[in-house]
């Protein structure tokens, strides 16, 4: 590579580790170090203090209430909060186990010239700006669900008075929105689980095999038992990944200001509300109630991600890796 | 292959041969029978995630069909050459969204790349370090912060406080998101280089810093120019940041203190409207910023094969 200048090695540079150059270069660095923190501790102030006139106002019944009335000063996020969840819980069911199961068949099944491939059209999932998705689940998924899958499960299935499926189907629902949530989020947890099954040690697998295990068994009994919180960790941060998700879910949960216990009703997203209103918001009272819920949107996938990391942080401590 | 053969149930059997025959024998068909059974699973649990990695492969080749065949049909000269027109009327592109995104692009990365690679340094040389654990930990949560949160901050930072939208603040809200991804890009190709070229360089006479600068980075270069490129590929797609600082501008303008158009933002509006002519622009644009994202991507991967076979993912 870069071999040494004589100009360098001809000693009018000072050895030690306290030269003048060493220090600022460690300052230097320092300083950029210290810039994520302070950016941290920056957004984290300027949203609560945004948002502190509507908290301050309404008090705990900003999250609670479900008016939201800009027109009169009425400020209740609770349907929002409720479809952040609600949204996010669908994603997760129905991702977790696809996700799990493209890892394991990564990481142990697969057969080689195969394997590749595949790890990167599930990896592209992640690449597909928000947007797009949002694009797509609009004019393709959305119409696709009103059309098929809503008359199926209400008609065929005669599932349509359960009030998980009541109400008229409009299309856009929470169940398109955790249906592409559930595609965004696929990739994330998929990369992490198979990252924390290749650190799961050989032997582990091997001795399963040795007693007799099948295949399967050695996964279930002894490979996945050992990546188990590293597993719990990728879904968590998928978790997160899915509660801050805005554009495409903004563009198909058809953003109603309701609480409805049906999957198929439109509802709306903390973060899909602050997309939409924000730039309308007209009062002060209205930017700060978007802000608060902004900020509670900070807090809650502050915490979601802290519990992933260190989940899955806690895995590759105990492989040393 | 060792598929299931024995299993330590089986051993029982062979301790109580001899003593009372149809117990062998009840306990042997009952053991053929758990054997068939947990083949079984075997089989349908490996056929599933077979059924798993063929779903997740699905819902990508739905859209990449859909992309190509609707904005394949609306791509043209004008689309990359002219400024939108009002609807209704046919034609128009979003040339001045095109370039909007690469300024925006590139004030994000004048400002996150030295920001990143300095802390990237820093948690790689500093390594066990209390502040390199803290921020180590916070990048990372950083990076899971929703971006419409980066967006309202921006705002509320360096729009409000001026009265109007300009590109330097969606800038500055990209940069925030790329700071974490080349930060830590950077920690751990820096990591793969090995110990035994900075000893060298130290040994003859380098000072630390040129040792750290001059060697140590350079060769991790490549690796970092991956990760960079990676979040740039990524941040190129964002919306929710822009909305409200970029703002978006139906006219040309590159000036970092005007309200900027960006592509992503320019797919989002035109979806959500009732004209047919837009909305095919939003599925033209949808394509062009795949083909962005995906030419940036390969390029990573091109960048980490190259020359010094560090790197990987």
């Amino acid at each position: 590579m870069t071999p040494p200048t004589s100009a360098a090695a001809s000693g009018d540079v000072p050895i030690e580790g306290s030269s003048a150059g060493d220090r600022a270069y460690r300052w230097t660095t320092t300083g950029f170090a210290l810039v994520i923190p302070i950016l941290l501790l920056l957004i984290g102030w300027e949203v609560f203090a945004a948002g502190w006139p509507a908290l301050k106002t309404f008090g705990i019944s900003f999250f609670t209430t479900s008016q939201w009335d800009a027109v009169n000063g009425r400020f209740g996020a609770a349907p929002a909060v409720f479809g952040t969840i609600v949204s996010s819980l669908v994603a997760l069911i129905i991702a977790t186990p696809l996700a799990v199961g493209v890892a394991i068949f990564l990481s142990e099944f697969a057969p080689r010239w195969i394997r590749q491939p595949i790890a990167f059209l599930v990896d592209l999932l992640a690449a597909i700006p928000s947007v797009v998705y949002g694009l797509w689940g609009i004019l393709v998924l959305v119409p696709f669900i009103r059309a098929h899958v809503m008359p199926f499960v209400k008609e065929t299935l005669h599932l349509g008075n359960f009030a998980l499926f009541s109400g008229p189907a409009y299309g856009p629902s929470m169940f398109a929105a955790g249906c592409i949530l559930a595609i965004m989020i696929l990739p994330y947890i998929s990369a992490i689980t198979r990252e924390v099954l290749l650190a799961v040690p050989r032997s582990q697998r091997e001795a399963a095999l040795a007693l007799g295990a099948t295949r399967w068994e050695m996964i279930w009994d002894a490979v996945l038992p050992y990546a188990r919180s590293g597993i719990i960790g990728g879904v968590i941060l998928g978790l997160g990944r899915a509660l801050g998700e805005t554009m495409a879910v903004t563009m198909v949960i058809g953003n109603r200001h309701e609480l409805s216990a049906s999957l198929f009703a439109p509802g709306y997203s903390m973060a899909s509300l602050i997309a939409n209103e924000f730039s309308e918001a007209t009062s002060d009272l209205h930017v700060s109630a978007l802000m608060a819920v902004g900020a509670g949107l900070f807090v809650v996938t502050l915490i979601v991600n802290a519990i992933a990391r260190w989940l899955v942080w806690r895995t590759g401590r105990a492989q040393g890796a | 292959m060792i598929m299931a053969t024995t299993s330590s149930s089986v051993s029982v059997p062979k301790k109580a041969a001899g003593t009372s025959r149809p117990y062998r024998d009840a306990l042997a068909a009952s053991t053929a029978k758990t054997l068939r059974r947990r083949r079984v699973v075997n089989r349908v649990m490996v056929s599933l995630t077979y059924v798993a990695a063929i779903i997740a492969t699905i819902p990508l080749l739905l859209i990449l069909a859909q992309l190509i065949k609707r904005g394949g049909a609306s791509i043209n000269w004008a689309f990359f050459t002219q400024t939108p027109r009002p609807p209704g009327e046919p034609g128009g592109g979003v040339a001045n969204a095109i370039v909007g995104t690469g300024v925006l692009v590139l004030i994000a990365s004048l400002i996150g790349l030295p920001i990143g690679i300095g802390a990237g340094l820093y948690l790689a040389e500093q390594r066990g370090s209390r502040l390199a654990t803290v921020v180590r930990f916070l990048s990372d949560v950083l990076n899971g912060l929703p971006s419409i949160v980066l967006g309202i901050f921006a705002w509320h930072m360096l729009v409000r406080p001026f009265k109007h939208f300009s590109a330097l603040a969606g800038g500055i809200a990209l940069a925030a998101m790329m700071v974490p991804l080349v930060t830590r890009a950077t920690e751990e190709m820096i990591r793969l280089v090995p110990v035994s070229l900075r000893e060298a360089a130290l040994a003859l006479g380098y000072t630390k810093w040129r040792t750290s600068l001059s060697v140590v980075l350079r060769t991790a270069l490549p690796g970092i120019v991956t990760g960079t490129l990676v979040a740039v590929a990524r941040i190129a797609g964002e919306t929710a940041p822009l909305l409200f600082t970029a703002f978006g501008n139906p006219y040309w303008s590159v000036s970092p203190m005007q309200p900027i158009a960006a592509l992503p933002m320019q797919i989002y509006n035109y979806a959500n409207t009732p004209y047919d002519e837009w909305v095919s622009q939003a599925w033209a644009g949808a394509l062009v910023l795949i083909g962005l994202v995906l030419v940036i991507s390969l390029a990573a991967r091109w960048a980490t094969r190259s020359r010094f076979g560090l790197g990987g993912d």
